[in-house]
This record gives structure tokens, sequence and C-alpha cells, in this order.
């Protein structure tokens, strides 16, 4: 490993010894409970909600001027008053001049990732007040004196256990307070006489209402109600981008925030505030007054609203999108990294998981991003979970292509040939640049086969890699073959007459080099069901330098695998893909690297070999030319990507026709995402991901073959159960 | 906008460990004396035809009497059936606080004031808010956190909550 990456593989060591149990049972369950669910409301129902608050948040930050006019208007009719934020440091200073307008001893304060953001809570101290996070989760952390793992449960990296010794120790009670109930006693009793005696409550906002100048607040614990109830002076601190145009759009977004979250139809409490809001104020010092201790205070509101990055963002037309974002988690739940390590590794200053790049990137700076960035994987499980559409991955891949350059002002990533060390190059860019063009490392590897694995495997060699690529010498390499799929197909006829369909077998990077047997399958599957197959001269879809965030060379292979494709589309050939990181490429990538027509006809034209197979077999296919299953046992593992286009489903059914007996695993993802589980300081974590995979699968190893779409997933399994990982088109293969 | 059934709604409340009793106007006193655990604190129920004044409840309590109260007694104007929802109403008798304060929460709402689902609600809102009525909670079941490692009701706000449903007159 280089010393580079040294402390932060330590880092990931240790949380995976001490916060990863936590964090994977607690986001496992968050994201158990979404599925269930969204399928309970029914997946059309939430998907039209999806497109709705999507299009509600995409017009509200389009009048985003206008929408902070309008609310200060309605704010101040009503009484309140709105103050803009231009950063950190501007809102600290209103905020702690209301506390002392306010008289105030002290302050408490209800969950909230925008003061979070802006350091409030050290702000206040510093200015002699008490504060007090009066949600429980953020109280533990406040205690711990720790930062938020999750943007949900901030303190869900903390167990039982824990919290009863850090609460024993920091406030000695008489009683132990040795289970949830009793802490939860505790802290409502502790937190109660603070909430009692505070002079201002500071709440969030989830959302802001311009039209009434309300405010929408999301909460489980009635700790927000409070802390905009009972003290006289309310201050709600929210990000300017949280403004949508009035009740009527909130409808969506009360509908899909608690299901994304933790699961929940709805959350307990949904408060719509309008302050100055009826309820009187309550004066405690005047206990047995009736009333409510006849108080004669007015109530005081304040709005501010925290820019801090977000009006530059807004002008960004990469990083807008995470402008959309209602902090629900959904992204961190499902992530299989984030359930490994949680938010103190997958985070930055304040906003935890895959958003959080977009965040930090936008209000922190590139540097905050750049220290978690790469445990986005791209493998893109958390696109169809996000509420509002947005395409995380894709911030992760800009974000990661702007650090790239950042870094090393000179980096071009289109001079391709940078495999060889060259002079000035050192550190990120150069293993980027290997992972990035490992379509070069595989020709020359393929051209030189079986001399390349050899010496690749070496001792020496892989010492080299280690400690110059950071390749983890753990790790398996891929062994190139010498004749590769193409080349085998240009020596043989085909013999198929009057085909059904014509098909163009696109030959990816592992097929065609390394994986060459699933190719050949696949050729005469597709023939043996009528199809002609040619295997044209295609080079690399770009998956692999933009998964290093190299998004010029992507963009370059893009256009040139259309210049090679489109003109089989034209020709009436279907295209087929048997790498689903390749069809996930052609299906979503592709929009924003190519041209929209370009795109969409690829889109269109482009199918997974196993959603082909399915589909010849619909159409008349002879289901009986191929191999049958017997009632075999199978244990199946999609690819990540697949499933989010939800094409995994395709295999298991035409693996079931075929009368096998299919198991199919549902983690997320294998842990092993093209190159990330390659990186050393990346191997610990990547193992740990795909321990739950391989838990799955362990006792039916034995009875079953494992089956996997993905060349990354079929490495890992080799690696964690035993080799001999097959991708389902061999099984269907007539020679196999 | 769709009225909600009785019955749909008292399965939504099933669902979220929270009681439910169904009763005519005019047993609603003596039900309501039963459910309810004294001290008790309350807010002058939004009804003209209901009211709290002959029940053992304190309305326009003092801060002590809303801390040393069992039960809070509220009515809300709008509940949903399918998620078991009723409104808080943020309003001068106080309800906020007799909502939240107590650890038994009894709330009163119309049988006629039950919106099937949380779309219907949002009609319902939207009127509020054009009639310029625009602070309220929509709650549904008690008070609840995960964060002490288990989950566990009975945080900040309630650890119980009874709705009690008022037939309407003419489905007697
Ligand atoms: S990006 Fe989407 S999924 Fe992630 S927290 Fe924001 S809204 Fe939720």
């Amino acid at each position: 490993m280089s010393e580079s990456t040294r402390p932060k593989a330590d880092r990931i060591r240790a949380l995976l010894e001490t916060e990863s149990d936590e964090i994977k049972g607690n986001t496992r369950l968050f994201n158990a409970a979404r599925y269930d669910a969204v399928e309970a409301v029914g997946e059309e129902t939430h998907e039209q909600y999806r497109t709705r608050a999507r299009e509600i948040k995409e017009e509200s930050i389009e009048q985003l001027p206008d929408l902070t006019d309008r609310t200060r208007t309605a704010v101040e009719a009503n009484g309140g008053t709105v103050y803009i934020a231009d950063d950190a440091a501007d809102a600290n200073r209103y905020i702690t001049t209301v506390i002392a307008d306010a008289e105030a001893d002290s302050v408490v304060k209800s969950k909230s990732m925008t003061t979070e953001e802006i350091d409030l809570n050290e702000a206040i101290e510093a200015d002699g007040y008490d504060v007090w996070e009066t949600d429980l989760g953020e109280f533990v952390i406040q205690v711990a004196e720790e930062a938020p793992s999750h943007i949900v449960g901030p303190s869900l990296h903390k167990s039982r256990e824990e919290i009863t010794a850090l609460f024993e120790r920091e406030f000695e009670p008489d009683e132990p307070l040795d289970s949830a109930q009793k802490l939860t006693a505790f802290a409502r009793e502790f937190l109660g006489e603070r909430i009692d005696e505070a002079d201002v409550g500071i709440t969030g906002a989830n959302f802001v209402m311009a039209e009434s100048g309300s405010i929408a607040l999301v909460t489980n614990e009635g700790n927000a109600r409070k802390c905009a109830s009972i003290p006289d002076t309310h201050v709600a601190v929210a990000g300017i981008e949280k403004i949508i145009p009035s009740i009527a759009e909130l409808e969506p977004f009360a509908e899909l925030i608690s299901r994304s979250a933790t699961g929940q139809d709805i959350p307990q409490y949904l408060s719509l505030l309008t302050p100055p809001v009826e309820t009187p104020t309550i004066d405690f010092d005047h206990e047995d007054e009736p009333s409510f201790g006849n108080s004669d205070a007015e109530r005081d509101f304040h709005l501010v609203l925290i820019d801090n990055g977000r009006r530059s963002m807004r002008q960004d037309d990469d990083l807008r999108e995470t402008l959309y974002c209602i902090r629900c988690g959904a992204c961190a739940n499902s992530c299989a990294n984030f359930q490994s390590v949680g938010g103190h590794a997958f985070g930055g200053e304040t906003y935890t998981g895959g958003i959080a790049t977009g965040w930090e990137a936008g209000i922190e700076g590139l540097d905050v991003a750049e220290e978690f960035n790469d445990l986005c994987t791209g493998c893109s499980r958390c696109v169809n979970a996000c509420p509002v559409k947005i395409d995380i991955p894709w911030i992760n891949t800009v974000v990661r292509d702007r650090i790239n350059r950042g870094k090393d002002p000179g980096f071009d990533d289109l001079l391709v040939d940078g495999l060889v060390p060259d002079e000035e190059e050192s550190g990120t860019p150069l293993r980027k640049r290997f992972f990035g063009n490992f379509e070069t490392v595989a020709k020359i590897g393929s051209t030189t086969a079986p001399l390349s694995n050899a010496v690749a495997s070496s001792d020496v060699a892989r010492k080299a890699m280690e400690s110059t690529l950071g390749v983890d010498a753990r790790r398996d390499l891929p062994a190139f073959k010498r004749t590769t799929l193409r080349k085998w197909a240009r020596s043989r006829d085909s013999h198929v007459v009057d085909p059904v369909r014509r098909v163009a077998l696109y030959p990816d990077v592992y097929t065609n080099h390394v994986q060459t047997e699933r190719g050949k399958a696949a050729v005469r599957v597709l023939e043996t069901l009528g199809c002609e197959v040619v295997v044209p001269d295609v080079g690399g879809s770009g998956r692999a330098p933009l998964s290093q965030g190299m998004i010029a060379t992507a963009e370059d292979k893009a256009r040139n695998v259309a210049k090679s494709l489109l003109p089989y589309l034209e020709d009436g050939y279907d295209v087929v893909v048997v790498e689903p990181s390749d069809i996930a490429m052609f299906r979503r990538e592709y929009e924003k690297l190519l041209p929209t027509g370009a795109y969409e006809r690829i889109d269109e034209g482009s199918y997974e070999i196993l959603e082909f197979v399915y589909g010849l077999l619909e159409n008349d296919g002879d289901i009986d030319a191929l191999p049958t299953g017997d009632g075999a046992g199978i244990a199946y593992h999609s690819h990540c990507q697949q499933r989010t286009l939800g094409l995994e489903s395709y295999t298991e059914t035409v693996l079931e026709r075929l009368g096998y007996d299919v198991l199919t695993s549902d983690v997320e993802c294998c842990g092993m995402a093209g190159s990330f589980g390659y990186k050393s300081e990346y191997y610990d974590l990547s193992m740990d991901v795909g321990e739950t995979l391989a838990e799955q699968f362990e006792t039916a190893a034995d009875e079953r073959t494992i089956v996997a779409s993905g060349t990354s997933c079929m490495e890992q399994l080799d690696s964690l159960l035993s080799p001999g990982t097959r991708h389902p088109i061999e099984l269907l293969d007539p020679v196999r | 906008m769709s009225a909600g059934s009785v019955h749909e709604f008292q399965q939504s409340l099933a669902r979220l460990d929270t009681a439910s009793t169904v009763v005519s106007p005019d047993e609603f006193e003596t039900e309501l004396k039963d459910i309810i655990e004294t001290p008790a604190v309350g807010a002058a129920l939004p009804f003209d035809d209901l009211s709290l004044s002959e029940l053992p409840v304190q309305l326009e309590p003092s801060p002590a009497q809303l801390r040393e109260a069992v039960t809070g007694v509220t009515g809300a104007r709008m509940s949903i059936a399918s998620l078991g929802t009723v409104a808080v109403e943020s309003r001068s008798q106080g309800d906020e606080f007799v909502a939240l304060y107590p650890e038994f929460h009894v709330v009163v709402v119309r049988e006629s004031d039950i919106r099937a689902t949380l779309s219907d609600a949002f009609t319902w809102l939207r009127a509020e808010f054009e009639a310029g009525r625009q602070s309220l909670i929509l709650a549904t079941g008690p008070s609840s956190t995960g964060d002490m490692g288990a989950l566990v009701q009975g945080v900040h706000g309630p650890e119980q909550v009874h709705i009690v449903i008022i037939r309407d007159n003419e489905s007697q």
C-alpha cells in the first residue's frame, strides 16, 4: 500500500471494527422498510409522487429569487422576520443577535442538519449561552461530542450499551440506564426541563411555503413541536433551497419523505406552522396561574434562510440537482458501502452518504468532498431510492472529475496512453488512469498473453502494482485470453439462414479479452434461437474511465461506440450486451454523454443478453432448443446497475422456465464494483460488503451453481466462495 | 374529497397501537369519563355541540396542572382513515400544549370529519389555508424514537393515544 492511502485504510478498518455493526443493522432496517412501504403503496403510485416532487423542486429552484421574495412578504405580513444569510458566519451573527435581544439564558434546538452545517451550536456557546439538542439522536452526539453519522439518524452508529455508558459517565444518574426505555425516560425528563426553561427555540424546516410564509417539520419525537411552541422566540433555520410555492405543492413530499427515510407512510408528526402561531405563550415562572401562566409575552418568529454556497450551486448545471435533496437518507441506506462504514467515513463536514458529495462540494469545497468521494462506486442503487430522482452517481462522477483536474491542472485524460508511469505524474491521477484505461491494458494483455498474465501475477509485479498503482496484492488479476471473442467470432462461419433477428453482440472489454467463454456462449445461444450474430469492432463503452471521473475520456469512448453501433442499428440490428455495467452505460449514462438523438437510438435498440433471450422466447423462440435445468439449484446474484434498470427479473424468469430452482440474493452490491475492490485502501471494505452476499450464498453453495451477471460480481464471488462462478448465459449454452 | 370510513380509520389506529372507541353524541360524556385518567387537562373542543365542561378536565390549565396531568384531551376537526392521523391545531385554547405534555392524549373526532386518504386531507388543508387557518400538526400515533437503541414510545410527546370517534347523528 502506498503511504498516501494507508491512513484511509486504517480509518476504514477501525470503523469496520467499531461502528459497522450498528450502522449495518440500522441502515438495513430502514432500507428494507422503505422497500416494503413502497411496495405497499404501489410502485406506480410511488413513481407518480416522485415525478411530481421532482417537477416541483425543479420549478422551485428555477424560481428561487421570486419565491424568496414571496416568502419574505408572507412572513412579514404574518408578523415574523426573514433573514437571508450569505454564509455561516452571517447566519450565526444574526441568530446570536436574536438570542441576545430575547435576553435569553438558554436555547433549545430540534434536529437540523443546516445548523450543523453552519456550526451554530459553537457560535451560540461562544457567546455564553447554553444550547441543548432535544432530538434524542442529536442529544447523544452532542453529549458524546461527535459528528452525525447519518442524515436522518445522527447517532445510529451507537449501540444502546454505548449510550448507557456515555450517559452514566456524563450524568451520573441515581438509577442505572440499562435499557432503551430508561435512556429515553431520562432524556425526556432532562431535556423536558431544558425546553421549559429555554427562551429561544431553534428548529429546522423541511419545507418552507412561500405563499403563506409557513414551514413544515417532519419529526417523530415531538421535540420540534415543543421547541417551536414553548419558548416565546422561535427561530427556524433552513437552506434557501427548501422553499416551495405553497401548501398545494407539499402533498407529494408528505407522501414521500418518511416512506423514503424510514418506511413510514407518514411521520408521527407533520407540523405545518405559520408563525407566530396562535398557541398561547406559556410562563413556567407563574406555574400556578391559570391559562398557562397568564403570560403576556408576544411570540417572536425569525426565519433564517441560508445561502452558504447554494446560489452558486443553483448556477452549476451539474451540482444544481443537489438542491432538490429532501434529506431523507435513502441514498445512504441503499448504499452497500455506507451500510458497512457509515457517515464517519462516507461523509464530509456535515452531510453523509452519496449525496454528501454534492452538498460538501458546493458548501465546503472539493477538498472536503475528495476525502470520501471515492466511496461512491457508481453502483446506482440509490438512483431509484431517491424520492426526487437525483442522479447521485452522476454528481459523484462530476465531482471526481473536478477533483482530478483540480489536483493536477495538466491532467488531460484524453491522453490515454499514460499507462506507463510518466515522469511527472504520481499518486491519484496515475492510478485513475490505469483503471480508467483498462481497455488499453486489456488489449496489451491479450496480445501478449499468456506472458502478460504470468508477469502481472508475479510477486515482483504485484508489489510494484501495489506501491505505484495501489492495486491490492490480495486480489487475483484478470487473466487475458490470447484469442479474443472477436477473433474467435471472425474465425467461424455463422450458419443461420432466414434469421428471426439480426444481432450485433457488443464485445465489451471483459467479454472480449477475459471472460470470452460467456461471449461465445452468448453467440451460440442467440444462433440456436434463430438469430444472425455479428461481433462488430467496437471500443470500450467508457464505463472504466467514467468510474474514475474521467468524463472527457468517457465521452470520447461513447462517441466512438455510437459511431460504430449506429450504422448497425440503422441497418435493423439489435445491439445485445453481456456486461451489465455496459448496458447501464448505454441506457443511463449515455444520456449525459451523447447527443439526445444518438442516446435515444442506442437506448431503444440495445438489450441485456438475458433480457433479449427472454424477448425471443416470448416471441415464439424455441425454448426446447436450449438445455434444461432439470430442477438444478442456482444461487443468482444480479448486478447492481442491472437491478437499477429493472433487468434482473429476465434472468430469473428465463432460468426458471428452463427448470432451474433459482435463489436470488437481495444485497445491494457485491462490494467489488469495478475497480473499487482492487484498490488497496478499500480492500477490507470491499470484502466486508461482499461478506453479506457470501453469507446469503454460503449455505446454498454446495448444492447450487453460483451465477452472476457482472464481471466484478463474478470475481468477488470467486474470491469469497470458490472459483467457478458462471454467467447465466453459459447455462443456456447448447455446447456447455 | 371523499369521506373515510370509521372501520378503516380504526384499523389504521390498531396498526399504530392506538386505541379507539366509537360513541354516539349522547354517550360522549359517559364514555369519555371512563377513558380519561385523572388528573386531566383539555382544550375546549372545536365543536359547537360537544363540550368538556361537565367532565373532570381542567381547561386553560396552569403550567403546574399541565405538567402534572396524566391525560390531555383535544378535539380534531380532521382525521385520515388510511393513516390513523388526527389534526392538532395551534389554537389559543392551547391544544398544542395539552396534546404534548401529558403521557396520554385523548382525541375527539367526528365521524363526518374523517377523510379517506392523505390526498383528501390535502384538499381540506388547502381550504383551511385559504381560510387563514394555517398552523396545525398532523399527528399519527404516539411519539416515538429509535435513537436509544430500540424503538421506544413516549418521547417528548405522548406515550399513548386514544381516539374517540363521535358517530354522526343521522347514522344512529
Ligand atoms: S439525495 Fe435523494 S435519497 Fe439522498 S438524502 Fe437527498 S432526497 Fe434522500
